[in-house]
């Protein structure tokens, strides 16, 4: 039980206790995670804490990963931005692609829990095994922004859908009218990761040299995110030039490549040709090191998010984690992090975003206040221990139609 | 479903603890009208999330008014007289989400009877009302209080969720008289007088941990000053 005790020291003692409570009465069920990548993005990285951890708390709960082609992962792209509201075009042949390889998983995959938790659209077709897996329970946990989808591609994953026993969303505006009980579970940030532990002055000199960042030149104002044409990175572009005008500031754009993204290589080339010549923007395309990221996340002075559609974005919680001010968008489950003026600043725009830029260059007491309140509310809301309590309730609810159950 | 009351109204008091798991509904309104309908029609659960979850999930001073309803009318409407009227309804009035859900109708039915403009103002698409219910799950926990002294103890190790389960839940949401804490204290160990204390608390206008130490000071208060006989 080491591990999960460490988090006493952020939740207190009793917050652990109850998580063991409640993984007592799972005793006997199998919980098995399903989804399409092992490393990279958000989904990989929530896995690769939330397993180790309900299997400390003595939960049998496991985790494998589908098999796919590039051609296939360029067809769950497309459907992934058509979710996000993107126009995209998806032919018979792209349909194919999904269920050639889908049929393949279906076949092949060793599929045994008593409860399947499948994640995101690219395993969704699992759920044909259902019928031949008598007693076992499916959840499907969807990791993107749902709230304008395209018609075509929701109304292509629907009966796939609605075949599950529970979905679960990250925000309320993600809410379909659909079959399955829909489950409102935000994903949350490890405090003892990579990513958001506390690092050395050996560790930030290191970074800083790798990369030629001098953070003492000028403030740095800085976005880590994938480079996704819905992360708005030559947004965030615009809005630094627009703040430059005023204040004396540098940014920093940080992206790594996830295996399951094909569209890196076209958006990076768009940044690269937007920020021109400016010896201030530095835009890195960087392997996937967590504790770098957490470097540049605490040498910032303001972080940035300016996505245009967003799943959740945990780099928002991450950045308050390190009491930083944010200005990050209102999309997706980016308003559930941020209370504007209070832990943090929403914007709508990439002239709203500068404003609130330059308003927290120049008031650092005031940047400071957010950045404190930011971190506050991410203690209380999106920490590991939540989800991992969340879970367990989901896994718990799935056997009840009641509205109040007593264990 | 067990009777925590009955159980309760025995000489030892077993404290629980509580969770819940946010269900969304998929129902959602963009203007006072849909939301007056909603109101009426969606499950009681729903009611008592969005007049209830803000007390869990802020437990430090934070800018929100007290209900979701309220904060949403204010926020998305701009119907700031609505919206206070909405959120300083005395919620500790209420026994049941029936007579809380009323009270609320007839304040957003009263409203728009005097002010029919406020039937045009509609939210913008990114902030339509989005109403979610609650399931809740009812824990024991390892606390059982024999005696003042017992309760005592117990009150200062409980997490913050089992005083919310005993004083909130159990009464609005399992319909009871008064809260868990007063029942136990006025009926197994006839200690009225505080019993009645602890009901006229309230509870409403405290962060968790300060409803906490406000009972505890109570409870000392009457140790101090000598058992019931």
């Amino acid at each position: 039980m080491e591990k999960l005790n460490r988090y006493g020291q952020f939740v207190g003692k009793r917050t652990i206790e109850e998580l063991r409570m409640l993984a007592g009465y799972l005793q006997g069920k199998v919980i098995q995670h399903i989804n399409s990548t092992a490393v990279g993005g958000g989904v990989a990285e929530i896995l690769s804490k939330i397993v180790p951890l309900l299997q400390e708390l003595g939960v049998n709960c496991q985790w494998d990963v589908i098999k796919g082609s590039p051609e296939f992962f360029d067809v769950t792209k497309a459907i992934h931005n058509a979710l996000h509201g993107k126009e995209a075009e998806l032919t018979d042949k792209m349909l194919e692609v999904f269920n050639e390889i889908s049929r393949m998983n279906i076949r092949e995959m060793n599929l045994y829990g008593d409860i399947m938790f499948i994640h995101d659209p690219q395993p969704i077709a699992l759920i044909k095994r259902k019928s031949g897996m008598k007693k076992s329970k499916w959840i499907w946990r969807c990791h993107v922004d749902v709230s304008g989808p395209d018609k075509n591609a929701w109304g292509f994953l629907e009966p796939f859908i609605n075949k599950y026993d529970a979905a679960v969303f990250s925000s309320p505006h993600f809410a379909h009218q659909m079959k399955p009980r829909q489950v409102l579970i935000s994903p949350s940030i490890d405090p003892f990761s990579d990513k958001n532990r506390e690092v050395t002055r050996e560790e930030i000199d290191t970074v800083l040299n790798k990369y030629n960042i001098d953070p003492r030149q000028k403030p740095i104002v800085c976005q880590i995110s994938r480079y996704d044409a819905l992360k708005d990175p030559v947004g965030v572009i615009k809005a630094y030039k627009m703040v430059k005008k005023y204040v004396d500031c540098q940014l920093l754009l940080v992206g790594n490549r996830a295996a399951d993204d094909p569209e890196t290589d076209k958006i990076y080339k768009e940044v690269l040709e937007a920020a021109g010549k400016d010896p201030d923007i530095h835009a890195l395309l960087v392997e996937d090191i967590p504790y770098e990221i957490n470097v540049f996340q605490r040498v910032s002075d303001v972080i940035v998010q300016k996505s245009l559609r967003e799943g959740f974005a945990l780099t928002v919680s991450e950045a308050l984690w390190k009491a930083k001010p944010v200005v990050a968008s209102a999309v997706g489950g980016i308003p559930l992090q941020i209370k504007h003026k209070y832990g943090g600043l929403l914007c709508h725009s990439i002239e709203g975003a500068a404003f609130a830029i330059k308003q927290l260059l120049n008031a650092p007491e005031y940047a400071k206040k957010l950045g404190e309140n930011g971190r506050e509310h991410i203690r209380q809301n999106f920490l590991l221990t939540r989800h991992l309590r969340e879970y367990m309730l989901l896994f718990l609810s799935l056997y009840t139609e009641d509205g109040i159950v007593t264990l | 479903m067990i009777q925590l009351s009955k159980k309760n109204n025995e000489k030892a008091f077993r404290f629980y603890t509580r969770f819940h798991l946010r269900v969304l509904t998929g129902l959602k309104a963009t203007n006072i009208e849909e939301l007056l309908v909603l109101i009426k029609k969606v499950p009681g659960s729903s009611i008592y999330y969005h007049t209830h979850h803000f007390l869990q999930k802020h437990k430090h001073i934070s800018p929100e008014p007290p209900n979701d309803f309220a904060f949403w009318i204010e926020s998305a409407l701009n119907e700031e007289v609505l919206a206070e009227k909405v959120a300083s309804i005395d919620t500790v009035k209420y026994h049941s989400i029936r007579s809380l859900r009323n009270e609320i109708v007839r304040l957003i039915e009263d409203y728009i009877d005097k002010n029919p403009r406020t039937k045009l103002r509609f939210a913008s698409p990114n902030k339509a009302f989005h109403f979610i219910k609650s399931i809740s799950f009812i824990v024991p926990t390892p606390y059982v209080a024999k005696d003042l002294d017992g309760f005592l103890d117990a009150l200062k190790k409980i997490s913050v969720d089992s005083i919310y389960f005993h004083i909130f839940e159990a009464r609005l949401r399992l319909e009871m008289e008064t809260n868990d804490f007063s029942f136990w204290l006025g009926t197994a160990l006839m200690e009225v007088e505080l019993a009645g204390k602890i009901t006229a608390l309230d509870p409403y206008t405290y962060t968790m941990e300060d409803l906490r130490k406000k009972i505890i000071a109570l409870v000392e208060e009457r140790l101090r000053n000598g058992k019931a006989k």
